[in-house]
């Protein structure tokens, strides 16, 4: 597997993306909060461009808003001001209930602590985001099935998520993401509570997807070696794009 | 739906202790309930073995007569005219009073009713048959009538019959009849002697306790009633409005049971109530908690799409289990109780606390315990279906 994926990586770097149509796209997005008494500009007019099937790594120190920014295009939270398309749709203007449905069917999320309901086993965390979108029960436990295996967990289906390893649970919640067959994975810090070895697994499945299911993948990092991985790279400082590029985490100044 | 159990299935005792309040309102309901519809069940029969065309004559009001504080008597004369009143068949009085009772050497007090010679009022007016001898005719004199638990045992070491002597006040009777079981300790504990014998062993020459009076055949008993009534005012010259006596037919006295029963249901469901409003505060601190505690899920939920009526419907039907729950063990302990109370009785010899297992109640309260508990789940349900998903998620 491992070998044809390296084929696949590199093919998929070779892929001319710029053919590809826009899945997201974000325009002068402006977000503040009130963090007690204070107002806090966590995003301060981001202008951004993903498209489709392309690999995003945003990069940046605490604080500097990209968990907002991917909170944002994930259908989370609404912007203060500007507009935020998804597959043309101005997603700024839907309602709560519309933005659910959007997350449901176009966004699948994977988070740095798994976030899986502990109540559930694995095959029922994979099949909840299905429930959601009414699929019926015996139709749902295929697909949930189908993704364990092909994840790797064909044998850990029906244990509780406080029965697996830290990688097996974000595997289990990358099947999770990938149930409704969603056209982008977005992924806040993926590997962050993961030690370094299987940190790379995770970061080779996702790679995987991105490559042979084509899904659009953006990932919050701050790991360099995460980003590495991803096709370009969005620095945000401060709540401001300071680069976006094709080049590596050192971005802005030449290789 | 499997989300929900699962939560009830980590915390047993925290669920037990939140559907207490239910528990305790459903179980008192339904508790009480079979019981009083038992014994409006036993009451009915009761009236219905008596037939409807009884009407009872009472010195006082039905209050003071059965307590025998009447000052009031109702004399021979009247028992005279009532027998003589269009519509009666036949009218009896009788006298009640607790005396001394000797059976081979053993001494017990009980209740001794002097009856009528000429007319078999225990039979045609009550419906009590007789297990064994006779009733009195009117040459008996000494002769007496025992009640269910002389014969079965129950009240004195040995067995009491037919034949046997018993004695009362210091006078001899022979037993010529046992009177089969009735169904209320008093009353099978009753013995009966001819009334002008009675006169004398319980020192009460005039008067009687009550008059008994049966109308004939397709007379209207309420018509019949007032006959009587207006004959006793006239006799004791009264005016409308102002008599010192009690007239009771069957109906009468079958709405004056039901009454006094509806008051008693009337505060058991009061209770209850109460019980049920504090059981579905205890939902809702319960849902309350729940909530919190899964901020982070339910921003999870929202984030793999869950719209904000998929999280209400979680939380309500959460809520509505937790009612559920109580409710069957509520039930489950209602059932119980009330036939540990009827056995009890039972043993008591009292059967006129007949449990009956009705489905309308078990169905009634058991969606009522849902009702509650999704009811007590809305504040809190809407609580959690209105975060914002950003918040929820980033929720320690």
């Amino acid at each position: 597997m491992r070998e044809n994926m390296k084929d696949k990586h590199t093919h998929g770097h070779a892929h001319d993306l710029s053919k590809e149509k826009s899945i997201i796209h974000l325009k002068d997005v402006k977000k503040s909060y009130l963090m007690g008494e204070v107002t806090v500009n966590a995003l301060k007019g981001v202008t951004l461009d993903i498209k489709e099937n392309d690999f995003v790594a945003i990069v940046g120190p605490s604080g500097s808003g990209k968990s907002t920014l991917l909170n944002m295009v994930g259908c989370l939270d609404t912007p203060t001001s500007g507009t935020i398309e998804l597959n043309g749709t101005n997603i700024t203007e839907l309602s709560e209930s519309d933005l659910a449905q959007v997350r449901g069917q176009s966004i699948g999320f994977v988070f740095q602590f798994f976030n899986l309901i502990p109540s559930l086993s694995a095959i029922e965390n994979v099949s909840l985001p299905l429930v959601f979108q009414g699929v019926p029960s015996e139709e749902r436990r295929e697909r949930a099935a189908e993704l364990l295996k092909m994840l790797g967990l064909g044998d850990r289906m029906e244990h509780l998520p406080s029965e697996l390893s830290g990688g097996e649970q974000q595997r289990v919640a990358i099947a999770r993401a990938l149930a409704p067959n969603p056209r982008v994975i977005l992924a806040d810090e993926p590997t962050g509570n993961l030690d370094l070895k299987t940190g790379n697994e995770i970061m080779m499945l996702l790679k995987e997807l991105h490559l042979k299911e084509r899904k659009t993948l953006i990932i919050v990092t701050h790991d360099k070696l995460i980003a590495d991985h991803a096709h370009r790279v969005v620095r945000l400082i401060d709540g401001q794009i300071a680069y976006d590029g094709h080049d590596k985490w050192d971005g802005g100044k030449p290789k | 739906m499997k989300f929900t159990l699962g939560s009830f299935r980590h915390r047993k005792l925290r669920t037990f202790l939140t559907v207490l309040g239910i528990f305790i309102g459903i179980a008192a309901v339904v508790t009480l309930i079979s019981l009083t519809q038992g014994f409006e069940t036993a009451i009915n029969e009761q009236f219905e073995m008596m037939g409807e065309n009884n009407i009872m004559i009472l010195p006082g009001s039905l209050m003071t007569s059965f307590a025998g504080q009447s000052s009031q008597e109702l004399t021979d004369h009247e028992l005279d005219l009532i027998k003589d009143t269009s519509g009666v068949d036949n009218a009896g009085g009788m006298i009640t009073k607790v005396a001394k009772v000797e059976f081979r050497g053993q001494i017990n007090y009980a209740f001794i009713v002097g009856l009528p010679t000429d007319w078999n009022i225990l039979e045609a007016y009550s419906g009590v048959t007789l297990e064994k001898g006779r009733y009195f005719k009117d040459t008996d004199r000494y002769k007496a009538g025992v009640g269910w638990l002389y014969y079965s045992g129950a009240s004195f070491d040995k067995h009491v019959s037919t034949g046997d002597k018993i004695n009362i006040n210091g006078y001899d009777f022979d037993i010529i009849g046992v009177v089969s079981k009735i169904g209320s300790p008093e009353d099978d504990q009753q013995i009966y002697i001819p009334i002008d014998v009675a006169r004398e062993v319980l020192n009460t020459p005039t008067g009687y306790y009550v008059l008994l009076a049966k109308t004939k055949d397709g007379w209207d008993p309420e018509a019949v009633a007032d006959n009587i009534k207006e004959r006793l005012r006239k006799e004791r010259g009264l005016k409308e409005g102002e008599e010192n006596f009690e007239i009771q037919t069957m109906n009468d006295l079958k709405t004056t049971s039901m009454a006094m029963l509806a008051v008693v249901e009337f505060v058991i469901i009061g209770i209850a109530a109460i019980s049920l409003v504090v059981g579905g505060l205890g939902i809702m601190n319960s849902v309350y908690t729940s909530v919190i505690e899964r901020t982070r899920e339910i921003g999870v939920m929202k984030a793999i799409g869950a719209r904000n009526s998929d999280i209400m419907m979680i939380f309500l039907i959460e809520a509505g289990l937790l009612g559920l729950v109580g409710g069957l063990l509520g039930i489950a302990a209602g059932l119980v109780a009330s036939k540990a109370v009827e056995w009890y009785a039972l043993q008591m010899d009292i059967n006129l606390l007949k449990v009956t297992l009705q489905p309308m109640l078990i169905i009634g309260a058991l969606s009522f315990s849902f009702f509650i508990g999704v009811i007590s789940g809305v504040v809190p349900a809407r609580n959690a279906a209105k975060m914002r998903p950003v918040d929820a998620l980033r929720y320690e």
